[in-house]
């Protein structure tokens, strides 16, 4: 039996007003990194140009010891998703958003969404300091440079920034800013903060 | 979003066997990022299978590896192996990501933070 369907497969695809430009000639990427419930959707949908959209990834393919000639109705099709949106830098340059969960068992997951990503933002909730560890760890690690914003949430006691340095152990050079992943300028400031901290890296690498 | 009739998930591990004719896209070493962004060059002709038609129709403007695999609600794994067919066959062009590296170049960083600064 031919499993095959030939009918045409209907997708519906990007709005007509969320169509890149032909000049879009070249796209960046940044990683947004925290626990569950700590905020990454929000942001990227605050700053992105678009709906923020979802792909997934399935964890067979990650080489969990899967055998990959062993029959496919023995795997099993354990999905992450990842929300990710975008923002038009200028008319040849895209950057795109990348949310992904911080705990380890979504590691997997880094390979390729690291690989030729600019930067990172290691999103907290200073309630739940735990998964920003591993996180940073792991960061610190892959050599990925990052910066660290504090969402702030109203019921979460106020912290002061050098108490979370700290707290994260992190070096004097690595940015912590605050917060609110709901506000597109707030959350536009994060990214500008990566950036700048990337542009100082660079300027010191340069230099020496 | 469903296909309806065919009796099987959208995600189902047997699905996405049957549209990458059971390759993996593991061990090909893929020049193709999440960001890479891809455009089609002709229509699809007829005869092409669904899944790599539907992909040439949603590149008639430049959309990412990771927004085709989202509109398509395919697993990037499997939407990179059909692309490297796409590309084998110059059904579509890759305009390659920025090359990776730990230390983007400043003139980059610097137009990325002049685009965030008008946002
Ligand atoms: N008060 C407050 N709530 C927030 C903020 N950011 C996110 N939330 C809420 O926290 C919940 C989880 O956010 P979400 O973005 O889905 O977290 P994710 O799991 O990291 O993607 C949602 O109900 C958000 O509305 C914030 O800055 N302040
Ligand atoms: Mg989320």
């Amino acid at each position: 039996m031919d499993l095959r369907s030939s009918d045409p497969l209907v997708v519906a695809g990007p709005r007509s007003e969320d169509a890149l430009p032909e000049t879009a000639a070249a796209a960046v990427k940044i990683v947004i990194v925290g626990g569950f419930g700590v905020g990454k959707t929000t942001l990227v949908r605050s700053v992105s140009e678009i709906r923020p959209l979802t792909t997934e990834e399935t964890m067979t393919q990650a080489g969990v010891g899967v055998d990959d000639t062993a029959g496919v109705e023995r795997k099993t099709a354990t999905t992450v998703a990842m929300d990710f949106g975008r923002i038009s830098i200028n008319r040849e340059l895209v950057l795109y958003l990348f949310g992904t969960p911080g705990q380890q068992r979504f590691w997997f997951l880094w390979n390729g969404l690291f690989e030729g990503a600019l930067g990172a933002v290691v999103l907290v909730d200073t309630r739940r300091l735990e998964v920003s560890f591993d996180v940073i760890g792991r960061l610190e690690e892959r050599g990925v440079p990052f910066v660290v914003a504090i969402n702030t949430f109203p019921e979460a006691p106020p912290h002061p920034v050098e108490e979370l340095r700290a707290a994260l152990d992190l070096p004097e050079h690595v940015p912590i800013v605050h917060c609110d992943a709901r506000k597109r300028d707030s959350s536009r400031d994060v990214l500008l903060t990566l950036m700048r901290y990337l542009h100082s890296l660079a300027l010191s690498t340069e230099a020496s | 979003m469903s296909e309806s009739g065919q009796g099987w998930e959208e995600g189902s591990p047997e699905r996405l066997y049957v549209i990458t004719g059971g390759r993996s896209g593991g061990s090909e070493t893929s020049t193709l990022d999440l960001v890479t962004l891809v455009r089609a060059r002709t229509g699809p002709p007829p005869g092409m299978p669904p899944e790599q038609a539907a992909i040439v129709r949603l590149c008639s403007s430049p959309l990412s590896v990771a927004e085709i695999s989202a509109y398509l609600n395919l697993p990037v794994s499997v939407v990179t192996v059909l692309l490297t067919d796409l590309l084998a066959e110059k059904r579509v062009e890759a305009r390659s990501p920025i090359p990776p590296a730990n230390l983007p170049d400043v003139a980059l960083i610097e137009a990325v933070m002049h685009g965030l600064e008008k946002l």
